[in-house]
């Protein structure tokens, strides 16, 4: 069986304008929503105290609301997570109260409502380690970014390694670009996610490339253009390219849908990475290795001239 | 042509039974039991004990599973919760409190699996409930209370030997002994390097001071010593709490992280981890003039006016900010009751500490002296008995207006041993038992109903080579769960995450190679030459992407915390274990299939 088989190259890079010009729109839009709405931060970043209870029926919000409220705890975000049962109360930092104190009191508040409840989890997290995160985080991106650079740049060349690496910042921006026009919790393992998507779509990015190189050593390919060399290479691995993209969304997909709260802004980060790591690694990576100017001599190494010997 | 060499099927032949070997246990579920252990060494968990504690099951009629005796600990297996729960109480009964009797689940694996010590994961706290808190330890504090107790052994060491001085005076990082002529800085000094090697001395000879100070690595040691005594202390705190394998391991220079898995009531535990107290005895001041001016808001210079709780309700205690003790010089402590039958505590008290007690009451034989719990900011005295006579060899009683919960109180207090220094608590997860179950349940179904999608596609999309591609898929994570089990690293749900992701990623592997193979049939090459092409080519591109990915994983693995870590640590197994099975297990099996036969007219992918 196969779905898709091409016979003909599809023309990717004479496209390259328009695809840019859609690149560039995203792009502008994800930055733009991140400055003006920014990332619902999770308590791991801001440090503050988060609850998840249960209850047996449907919880009644606005009751939890006026007895948490009525605790005076400073500013409190009430909401159901999942179903009607599960309840997140999100509560600052108090400088006067642990967070034992803290999560007891309004556990007690609660069970006064005579509705049986269960605490599910708390955590509380104080506002030195949310700095600390926020600088790790910046730091395993840079490191993952020069790592993957260097060695694309060994492994192939440099403007290769650039325009990954572009093609990839691309990708991560978008999808937070997305959790801030949304206003989804930005989490520690959302940003696991978002990380794990930088590793991800350099390895697409490196698979059509992979098949560049391997069109300008092949003898066959001489008299093309590096154009439409790229456009081979990509209508080459484009099956390939939806068939593991394909198998990895389900994946996602099942984690999406069966993979509950814990899961869900994880699942979320990697479909949108994935989605657009198809996108940036066909139309975003391959057009700025052209524009960079690559040419068959960066990548195939000149046979040495033999040496004539002069009798 | 395509055949492996028999090495190379040995290979995966003994990887695979290895791997099958490791991931049993985690089939075999848990079974409910009771854990006896004791804190202290004095008190051994024996095979005496084992039969005190089958005796006592006997009598309640109750009949274990198993018992385990293993180092320092009694496990004795149920059949379900209810048992372990009237067994744990009949224990509880007959062994009393010197034991640490706790619930645990036990791994349900046969012993020869145990012997070969293969273990199911070892599940994180989001996995099995628990409480989970990270501790910073107060540098500033620590040190200060070290500068203290120095200020203490140089006074006593000063009377001691008769040298009259003005003062001493702890001020920052240094200490500063105010002296009255060059003869006895002299002396000072001398005394001072005799007893207090560790601290660089500095004479100002005009004035007559003595400043002492403290070297950067005796710094650093006293530091590193503080986190390691609040380690200790917390050990002890956890054992009163009775839980089965609590973590308390250091995380940087001055955090401590506190890993309670199972712990039912986490109310309790946060109110026994989160005390942040410390011990001090200090002189009590009873002179009228001083009381009443200190009553009067106008607290002497040296002293400290403190709170002291007692069954009749809060009294002012005026007391000398000089500490004579520290709880850090408290062997043990007991409730007890005195010769007049009324409740006591008796502590035991180091050499150290014996010395300078035997000093301290000699000294204020009627006055009286004050145990300080200092808790952060706020200190409260917990009892300030009267000094009968001089106190020697350590032991000593504190008896009179307690009720005996007072005195039990008290004891456990100093008998927790103190905290270095005090401790704030930066993060605290609590997870619900009910709520890691459902964890496990969801992380499950989303890699079964993932894995169980793509090798329907596989099969139907390449037939026999997606057969092959699914196979190999399925060792892959059999793998997976393999290595994670033997390394016993912590499986978290972000974990269970890394691997459904592992699988979806691993399958790129064969994909590539499948279409390769493909491609070089649509080409023109036969069978066996395409199979070795499509292999060849594919291996680079694998490779290159493979990196690139582990790369990003052991970013993740050095820079990240907390639910990162858990996810890249499974995230760099399941690529290294993705190379194996996606190239070399189904390379085999491609092998096994079409490599027999010599002509092969086409293949089925």
């Amino acid at each position: 069986m196969e779905i898709l088989h091409f016979k003909k190259d599809i023309p990717f890079m004479s496209y390259g304008r328009i695809t840019t010009a859609i690149s560039l729109v995203t792009f502008i839009l994800a930055v733009f929503f991140l400055i003006t709405r920014g990332l619902n931060y999770s308590v791991e970043f801001t440090g503050g105290t988060v609850m998840e209870v249960q209850y047996q029926q449907a919880a009644d919000l606005a009751d939890v609301r006026t007895r948490v409220d009525g605790l005076k705890l400073g500013e409190s975000t009430i909401q159901t997570l999942g179903s009607s049962r599960d309840v997140m109360i999100r509560l600052p930092n108090l400088k006067s109260k642990s967070s034992a104190q803290l999560s007891n009191e309004v556990l007690t508040a609660l069970k006064q409502s005579g509705q049986p409840v269960e605490l599910r989890r708390v955590d509380f997290v104080g506002p030195q380690v949310g700095e600390e995160l926020v600088q790790h985080g910046l730091t395993a991106v840079g490191i993952v970014c020069l790592g993957i650079m260097l060695y694309l740049a060994l492994r192939f060349e440099w403007r290769f390694a650039v325009s990954a690496i572009i093609a990839n910042m691309h990708d991560v921006v978008i999808i937070l670009g997305c959790f801030a026009l949304f206003r989804w919790e930005f989490s520690l393992t959302v940003l696991a996610g978002v990380l794990a998507v930088l590793g991800y779509s350099v390895n697409e990015s490196v698979v059509v490339f992979d098949r560049i190189r391997e069109n300008f050593r092949k003898a066959g390919m001489r008299n093309h253009t590096v154009a439409e060399i790229i456009d081979n290479a990509i209508t080459a691995t484009m099956s390939r390219t939806i068939i593991t993209h394909g198998s990895t969304e389900t994946m996602v997909l099942a984690m999406l849908l069966f993979g509950g709260p814990a899961l869900h802004g994880f699942a979320t980060a990697l479909t949108i990475g994935i989605l657009f790591g198809i996108y940036s690694s066909v139309l975003v990576a391959s057009p700025i290795v052209l524009w960079l100017g690559v040419s068959r001599e960066n990548l195939v190494k000149p046979p040495k001239q033999k040496q004539e010997a002069v009798v | 042509m395509n055949r492996y060499p028999l090495w190379k099927y040995i290979i995966i032949a003994v990887a695979l039974v290895i791997a099958t070997i490791y991931t049993l246990p985690n089939f075999y579920g848990e079974t409910p039991a009771v854990q006896v252990s004791s804190s202290r060494e004095s008190i051994p968990v024996d095979a005496a004990l084992m039969g005190r504690v089958e005796g006592a099951l006997r009598a309640q009629g109750i009949a274990p599973d198993g018992m385990l005796l293993d180092n320092n600990s009694l496990k004795v297996r149920f059949h379900d919760p209810d048992t372990q729960i009237k067994a744990r109480d009949a224990i509880e009964h007959e062994l009393g409190e010197s034991y640490i009797i706790a619930l645990n689940l036990l791994p349900a694996s046969p012993d020869w699996l145990a012997r070969l010590k293969a273990y199911p994961m070892f599940l994180g706290l989001d996995l099995r409930g628990g409480v989970h808190f990270m501790l910073e330890v107060d540098m500033k504090a620590a040190v200060d209370k070290t500068m203290e107790r120095y200020a203490g052994d140089i006074r006593r060491a000063l009377k001691k030997k008769d040298v009259r001085y003005g003062g001493v005076k702890h001020i920052g990082n240094t200490i500063e002994i105010q002296l009255r002529d060059q003869d006895t800085l002299a002396a000072a000094s001398d005394v001072v390097s005799r007893n207090l090697t560790s601290l660089t001395q500095t004479r100002d000879n005009t004035s007559f001071k003595l400043i002492l100070s403290l070297s950067p690595d005796e710094m650093t040691r006293i530091q590193s010593d503080a986190v390691k005594q609040n380690i200790t202390t917390l050990h002890n705190r956890v054992n009163e709490l009775g839980v089965a394998e609590p973590i308390i391991q250091q995380s940087g220079p001055n955090r401590i992280v506190v890993e309670l898995p199972g712990v039912q009531d986490t109310a309790k535990a946060k109110d026994i981890l989160g005390r942040t107290d410390t011990l001090e005895v200090r002189m009590v001041e009873d002179d009228q003039a001083k009381v009443s001016a200190a009553m009067a808001g106008n607290v002497p210079a040296g002293y400290d006016l403190m709170d002291e709780t007692s069954a009749n309700g809060t009294d002012k205690i005026l007391v000398k900010k000089d500490v004579e003790l520290t709880g850090d010089n408290i062997n043990d402590a007991q409730p007890g009751f005195d010769e007049n039958g009324a409740p006591s505590v008796n502590i035991n008290l180091d050499s150290t500490g014996a010395e300078i007690f035997r000093q301290v009451t000699a000294e204020n034989v009627g006055k009286r002296m004050a145990m300080i719990l200092v808790e952060k900011n706020r200190s409260e005295v917990v009892t300030a008995p009267v000094i009968r006579t001089e106190i020697g060899g350590g032991r000593v009683q504190i008896s009179g207006s307690m009720s005996p919960a007072e005195a039990r109180d008290v004891a456990l207090l100093l008998r927790a041993g103190s905290l270095a220094a005090p401790m704030n608590i930066i993060e605290e997860r609590t997870i619900g038992p009910s709520l890691g179950k459902e964890n496990i349940d969801k992380g499950f179904h989303s890699t079964m109903w993932g894995f169980a999608a793509i090798a329907v596609f596989m099969l139907i999309y390449y037939r026999v080579f997606g057969l092959i591609s699914a196979i190999s898929l399925g060792v892959n994570l059999f793998m997976l769960v393999a290595l994670l089990s033997m390394i016993q690293a912590t499986l978290t749900l972000p974990g269970i995450a890394a691997i459904a992701l592992a699988l979806g990623m691993a399958i790129d592997s064969n994909v590539l190679i499948n279409e390769r193979v493909r491609e070089e049939l649509r080409n023109g090459m036969p069978p066996h030459s395409a199979i070795q092409a499509g292999y060849e080519h594919a291996w680079a591109t694998i490779l290159d992407s493979n990196i690139t990915t582990l790369i990003a994983g052991l970013a993740l693995l050095i820079f990240g915390s907390g639910p990162i870590r858990g996810f890249a640590v499974v995230h760099c197994l399941g690529i290294m274990t993705s190379m194996f099975s996606a190239v070399l297990v189904s390379r085999g099996l491609v092998n096994l299939w079409y490599g027999r036969r010599r002509r092969i007219n086409s293949l089925s992918v």
